[in-house]
């Protein structure tokens, strides 16, 4: 988020603890190698002081990603040099970033969004640390109050072992796919959050500022327990470009969402072009629960991204709002993914992509209903706006519908700007690039509006700088 | 006092010539209409004039005030007092009439080094969305999405309202309304000659918009040209006698 956290002092954010939750053993490691062994995993969960069975987790998990091929479908993953990467980098060995390698396009992009000094240098890896103990220390005792548990995830396998190995991995489990081997294998960061009964925490938790570039994470994993009757909506992400060397982020994000309980789950992700952002989101939703993604992808190379949800009992509910806007270089592959597997149960999905300057959007998505579940009612919109002839939108939905009585309803659209619709709105005194933002956000505006309210204000902004350069 | 000076314009679409040396010179308060059967290029040179791109201009002159039009993008255009109802007015779902109207009138604002003032625009608003008849309701939806025909067209006096321009030129601004939108739209343009001096251009099928409004001129267009000019008369005439007399060149 490009606002500091004490101009924001309503939204809740992890830890304080979370500086102390690396207790700095003596140095006795010499820095990790490129590529992926068991000994970079074993010094991983060594330096991390790990239990015995999460190591165990993570060296099976190993063995699983060697084994999984990369996916046939989707993008192109075949540049991904798996053997160049870093896997994990002790905190006390990052690098500074020196702000006068961060690119210029990305310095300018800041600029015009109007983003703090300090803000900048942090987004782009080269900052030092906010100075927000404070506030997160007043925020974290009212969620405590509460019988909340925000952490991020290292610390919490090590505060809450019991809680954290009755979930982790029950949603998405290593053998998923290729990636979420890889992130089991390896992970890092991410958050973990635990709403008690009945509980609801009615401000966004976000999980920005996490006192150090762990938020940056290439492997982050969290992990989302929502107990019976409890609400809350989790935001993570920033519309300001988010510049790293690092040219894989894989995360894996776990949600349960008990009986009646809803979450929702809003990410805004701006990575810089040359990421491979390829992670793997699900829910298992219960009985009369509700699991909504909010998911807007405008920055990486290749996003391959489908939030799903499954829908274990009788009145759960999921809907994924997803949103993607594709420029110079870019794939955006993402969607939605629902599985009904009992009856009575209803999900949306809604998909809205914008395609310019060669760039390309892919909607995928799969709904899914089994035998069982039965008056299983189901959504998908997918629109696709392609703003000039470079450019390109596909869309892949599959339905595989097994069960009786089911409602289920599909459209799909693919539009251009008109030059009828341009000229009628320059008519009225708008210039070529407003025009085509104003075309472009009444587009996108069925998700926007879903977004808190500083996200919106900051896409909208990003959007017209995206479009005066499309004209420009 | 202003002045619009329409002379001797061609122009073409592709390769097909439409219109041959039309001129027009419109003053503010005036009320000017422009019939012609079907195809006889009135609706090109309404667009020609506000600056569509696929109407090439191959003669002649086109002047606000003495500035030439001809050399400025649409926008530009608008800023220097221009305003073209369309006959088919765009839709743009997902913006609202009022978030629309508050950005091209912040556009035009800052054109024209002004402030914009937020509550007056409010009240400007309510109050001409009531003299049009409509919902105050119609500023929260998005523009022209799912309007009906008549809605459309009273839409676009909306925003000729809102917007002031100096001239305006309205391409059937009466065609798909009922009586009482007729009427509606009809007050609302002698209120803004009244009281704004606007030089209005009718580009109308119809004599019963003539009923409520009263032309200082008449020109019957027909193949691309001006074929004849005259005064409240002619339109009479038209209505009795047809186009036939004027479609013999
Ligand atoms: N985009 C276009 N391409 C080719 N011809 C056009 C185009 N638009 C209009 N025309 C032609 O120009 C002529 C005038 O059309 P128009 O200006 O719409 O007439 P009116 O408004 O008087 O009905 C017609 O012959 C029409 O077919
Ligand atoms: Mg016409």
């Amino acid at each position: 988020m490009p606002n500091s956290p004490q101009s924001k002092p309503t939204t809740f954010s992890p830890s304080a603890g979370y500086a102390a939750g690396f207790a700095m053993p003596e140095r006795a490691h010499a820095k990790s190698p490129k590529g992926l062994t068991r000994e970079v995993i074993e010094s991983l969960s060594a330096y991390k002081q790990e239990p015995a069975w999460m190591l165990t987790a993570r060296l099976n998990a190993f063995e699983i990603f060697k084994q999984k091929p990369l996916p046939a479908w989707g993008g192109d993953l075949s540049k991904i040099d798996f053997n160049d990467l870093y896997y994990y980098v002790r905190p006390d060995e990052r690098v500074q970033q020196n702000w006068d390698d961060v690119p210029a396009d990305i310095k300018e992009t800041f600029d015009r969004l109007g983003v703090p000094e300090a803000e900048k240098q942090f987004l782009s890896g080269s900052g030092a640390q906010y100075d927000s103990e404070a506030v997160y220390h007043n925020i974290q005792k009212h969620l405590t109050d509460k019988g909340i548990i925000f952490l991020d995830t290292d610390s919490a396998l090590k505060k809450y072992p019991e809680l954290f190995k009755e979930y982790f991995v029950t949603v998405v489990p290593p053998a998923d796919n290729k990636f979420s081997a890889l992130n089991s294998a390896v992970w890092s960061g991410g958050s973990f959050l635990y709403i008690p009964k009945g509980v609801r925490v009615d401000l966004p938790l976000q999980a920005y500022f996490r006192i150090n570039t762990e938020r940056m994470g290439q492997f982050e994993r969290t992990l989302i327990i929502a107990d019976e009757g409890s609400y809350a909506h989790y935001t993570e992400g920033c519309t300001a470009p988010a510049y790293t060397t690092n040219s894989l982020h894989s995360a894996v994000v776990e949600i349960v969402v008990r009986r009646g309980a809803r979450v929702r789950y809003t990410t805004i992700q701006n990575w810089s072009k040359n990421v491979y952002n390829l992670v793997t989101k699900r829910a298992h939703v219960y009985a009369d629960g509700l699991m909504e993604w909010v998911d807007g992808n405008l920055g990486s190379a290749l996003t391959m991204k489908y939030p799903s949800a499954v829908l274990l009992e009788s009145g759960a509910r999921g809907t994924v709002l997803s949103l993607a806007m594709a420029g110079d270089g870019q794939h955006q592959d993402s969607g939605g993914k629902i599985i009904h597997v009992a009856p009575h149960t209803s999900s949306m999905i809604i998909s809205k992509s914008i395609s310019y300057g060669g760039g390309r959007a892919s909607y995928r998505g799969l709904v899914k209903v089994t035998p069982k579940a039965e008056h299983a009612r189901c959504f998908v919109s997918c629109d696709a706006l392609i703003l000039d002839t470079a450019s390109r939108a596909d869309t892949y939905p599959t339905m595989d519908i097994r069960a009786r009585d089911c409602d289920i309803s599909h459209e799909a659209s693919v539009s251009k700007i008109g030059e009828e619709q341009l000229f009628y709105l320059q008519s009225r005194g708008l210039d070529e690039a407003n025009a085509r933002s104003l075309i472009v956000n009444g587009f996108l505006e069925p998700i926007v509006k879903e977004l808190p309210m500083e996200y919106a204000v900051e896409l909208n902004r990003l959007i017209q700088l995206e479009m005066q350069g499309a004209v420009g | 006092m202003h002045t619009l000076t329409i002379h001797n314009l061609s122009a073409q679409i592709g390769v097909q010539k439409i219109l041959h040396e039309v001129s027009l010179t419109v003053k503010s308060g005036e009320i000017h209409i422009i019939m012609g059967q079907n195809g006889s290029g009135k609706s090109t040179l309404a667009t020609t004039i506000m600056g569509r791109q696929d109407s090439t201009v191959t003669g002649g002159q086109a002047t606000l005030d003495g500035s030439d039009l001809l050399a400025l993008a649409p926008h530009q255009r608008a800023h220097a007092g221009l305003f073209l109802g369309f006959q088919y007015p765009m839709a743009l779902p997902g913006v609202t009439v009022s978030q629309f109207m508050r950005l091209a009138l912040r556009a035009l604002c800052t054109a024209r080094g002004l402030e914009f003032k937020s509550t007056e625009f409010n009240a400007e608003l309510q109050n001409a969305v009531s003299a049009l008849g409509l919902d105050q309701s119609f500023t929260q939806r998005g523009l022209n999405d799912g309007f009906s025909g008549g809605e459309k067209k009273r839409m676009e006096v909306l925003q000729l309202m809102m917007l002031k321009p100096h001239f305006a030129i309205l391409d059937e601004i009466d065609s798909g309304l009922d009586i009482d939108g007729l009427k509606c739209i009809a007050n609302a343009l002698n209120e803004l000659v009244r009281t704004q001096k606007t030089g209005v251009v009718l580009i109308t099928h119809y004599p019963a918009l003539l009923k409520t409004i009263t032309p200082h001129f008449v020109h019957i267009m027909s193949s691309g040209r001006v074929v004849a000019t005259g005064g409240e008369e002619l339109a009479r005439n038209i209505a009795e006698h047809g186009y036939a007399q004027f479609t013999t060149i």
